[in-house]
């Protein structure tokens, strides 16, 4: 039999509720509504008082039937008697109630109104500026450092990161690359060869792969793969007060964990960019050979012709810049990371969402740049 | 245990002082108005209820956290009124075991503890690694060099950490929990630890602890402090607080709740 619910006068300030039946969660219980309304319209009632002798079973959806009625009585100002109830049921109900709930524990039960969310949100933007430009002042005075030959690091360390954003990056730059100078090199054709200028691909191809594309894909790569990882380690590391270990034994966490870090993407992505660079043209002369019938050399001298020396350097220095940019958003994000598994994504969230912000910002500056000086 | 046993040769001014030192998150004051000075070769206990501000006051007094108010004095020096450089060489007599043990995880165990011993001695990488296999063995771990943190359980880290602490020879070792997460036998193989480096090298230990076992076998001094008023209420001898404390909170803490 499921729970059944009736409620009875023993005197007129008196009123009993009697339980029957099993009281499980999984039973469709009676509500405490039915209580509430007999409190309502009698506002005399002083005493509430249990008869739980008919229960059969009962478990928590007792409990939550009980604690409904303890909080109505509360705000009635009413005894509770639990004298008729199950012994195991009185005496988790006084578990229950023996510490009162905490009214002033800080957390706003609401969400704050809108303009409130905004001037909040506003501020701490507001915040983040110095406090990103208090980590580029310490990373400064890091490199500084590195310069005079004083910078605590391991040697170690460094290889290990050029090894993982060097070497491991290769097969991803490759197949990004090669797809990119394939599209530029298919796009491209299809419009010269309404001229009859399909030689012309290697130009554009080798133009777009050295100053633009290469450098930008490289960094957008980049950011995914080690800006995120860089967070995702140095927030882990906060999380395990691994950073606060170097600051107690007096060692400079941004010695020790960034400017590795920053010093391998740094050395790693003008190489990484040159890489594709020469990926991106042998896709190119792919396109060129097999889909509009140019011959591989005569492809070969159209992009020596077509290349100059300055070309290569506006790449490399992009995308040296551009590993700066990650590499500083990568440590920057994992260095102000909070202490929990869901600050760790933030963290590494953040950190490629910054990264790339700051390389599209870069390239777009960057650009003006160099057209303004000509090169 | 001759936890009382052993006296020490005691500085008037004290090992470390706490002077006024008041804690802040932001606006919320965690802890205020702490003062209390602990003796050299003292082991002096931390304690109080969970969420009280005794990791936030271990944190400030090992130069992690600027006071809000108030200062933290090493020798009659105070840590934050000095120069960067002065900082590195206080900091320096300190060992610190994190309570996760913080055992930097892209590094062995024996590159864990040699670390700050490349970085700070002379010694050649032969002397290192002989002071490295000591520290590890003193603590239990003798053969564990090579192995990386996340390859040993959680008790072994506590230990491995502990041992990377005392690598330098530290003249103050901090523990936060040193015993949490600890079955009863490893935590106290731990005390007794605390309490030989105590008497054999005369080093000052804090602890941050709310194990009543380990703060009536290693604590000389103790203080609690409140979550309630956020202030210490209590400081003396954890046993003679025990029984007879003015303070019902303190007896009760310190009795398990029972009175």
């Amino acid at each position: 039999m499921p729970g059944q619910l009736s409620l009875q006068f023993h005197s007129p300030d008196d009123l009993r509720v009697v339980l029957a039946g099993s009281w499980l969660l999984v039973d469709s219980l009676p509500s405490a509504d039915d209580v509430a309304l007999q409190l309502q319209s009698r506002s005399d009632v002083h005493r509430l008082s249990f008869d739980g002798k008919a229960i059969t079973q009962w478990d928590s959806g007792l409990l939550i039937f009980l604690a409904r009625v303890y909080q109505l009585a509360r705000e009635g100002r009413i005894h509770v008697d639990p004298g008729g109830l199950p012994e195991g049921a009185r005496r988790m109900m006084k578990l229950a109630t023996a510490v009162p709930p905490q009214e002033d524990t800080g957390k706003h039960s609401k969400p704050p109104p809108v303009l409130e969310r905004i001037g909040l949100r506003s501020l701490s933007m507001w915040r983040a500026g110095p406090e990103m430009l208090h980590f580029l002042g310490e990373v400064t005075l890091s490199f500084g450092r590195l310069l005079r030959g004083t910078a605590q690091y391991r040697r170690s360390d460094l290889m290990l990161i050029i090894e993982d954003v060097g070497a491991h990056a290769l097969p991803i730059v490759s197949l990004i690359s090669f797809l990119v100078g394939l599209i530029v090199a298919y796009m491209g054709a299809v419009q010269l060869a309404q001229f009859g200028a399909q030689i012309y691909i290697a130009n554009l191809v080798s133009l777009g792969m050295t100053r633009e594309m290469g450098a930008l894909m490289t960094g957008v790569i980049m950011a995914g793969r080690t800006g995120a990882a860089f967070a995702a380690q140095l927030g882990t590391m906060q999380v395990n007060e691994e950073i606060d270990a170097f600051r107690t034994l007096g060692f400079n966490p941004i010695d020790f964990l960034v400017l590795p870090r920053m010093l391998a993407l740094i050395l790693m992505m003008p190489l990484l960019v040159l890489y594709a660079g020469i990926v991106g043209i042998t896709a190119g002369m792919f396109v060129a050979v097999t889909v509009f019938d140019i011959s591989t050399f005569e492809y070969y001298q159209q992009t020596v012709r077509s290349m100059a020396w300055s070309h290569i350097w506006v790449g490399v220095i992009k995308g040296t810049v551009y590993g700066m940019l990650i590499a500083f958003a990568g440590c920057l994000r994992g260095m102000q990371c909070g202490r929990s598994a869901q600050a760790v994504g933030e963290a590494t969230t953040s950190a490629v969402v910054t990264g790339i912000l700051f390389i599209v910002i870069a390239a777009s500056l960057l650009t003006i740049l160099f057209q303004e000086l000509g090169i | 245990m001759k936890a009382n046993g052993v006296q020490h040769k005691k500085d008037p001014g004290g090992h470390i002082t706490v002077q006024d030192l008041t804690m802040m998150y932001g606006n919320f004051v965690i802890q205020h108005d702490l003062n209390f000075t602990i003796p050299r070769g003292d082991i002096f206990i931390i304690m109080g209820g969970s969420g009280c501000g005794k990791s936030t006051l271990l944190r400030h007094m090992i130069g992690l956290k600027a006071p809000a108010r108030g200062r933290v004095l090493f020798d009659d020096i105070s840590y934050w009124e000095s120069s960067s450089a002065e900082q590195q060489r206080i900091k320096r007599s300190f060992g610190m075991s994190f309570q996760s043990g913080a055992l930097w995880s892209s590094l062995t165990l024996a590159e864990n503890v040699a670390l700050p011993l490349g970085e700070y001695t002379d010694l050649t990488a032969a002397d290192i690694a002989e002071v490295v296999s000591l520290k590890l063995s003193l603590v239990g771990l003798a053969g564990f060099e090579e192995f990386y943190p996340s390859e040993i359980s959680g008790g072994m880290q506590k230990r491995a950490a502990l041992a990377r602490a005392i690598a330098l020879d530290p003249e103050i070792l901090f523990f936060d929990e040193p015993s949490a997460g600890l079955d009863p036998i490893s935590s106290r193989r731990l005390d007794d630890l605390i309490l030989e480096l105590r008497d054999s090298l005369g080093t000052t230990i804090v602890v941050v602890t709310h194990e009543l076992a380990s703060i009536f076998t290693i604590g000389d001094n103790a203080v609690f402090l409140d979550a309630e008023t956020r202030t210490m209420i209590a400081i003396g001898n954890p046993r003679t607080l025990r029984d007879g404390s003015p303070n019902p909170v303190v007896r009760q803490f310190l009795n398990r709740g029972e009175l």
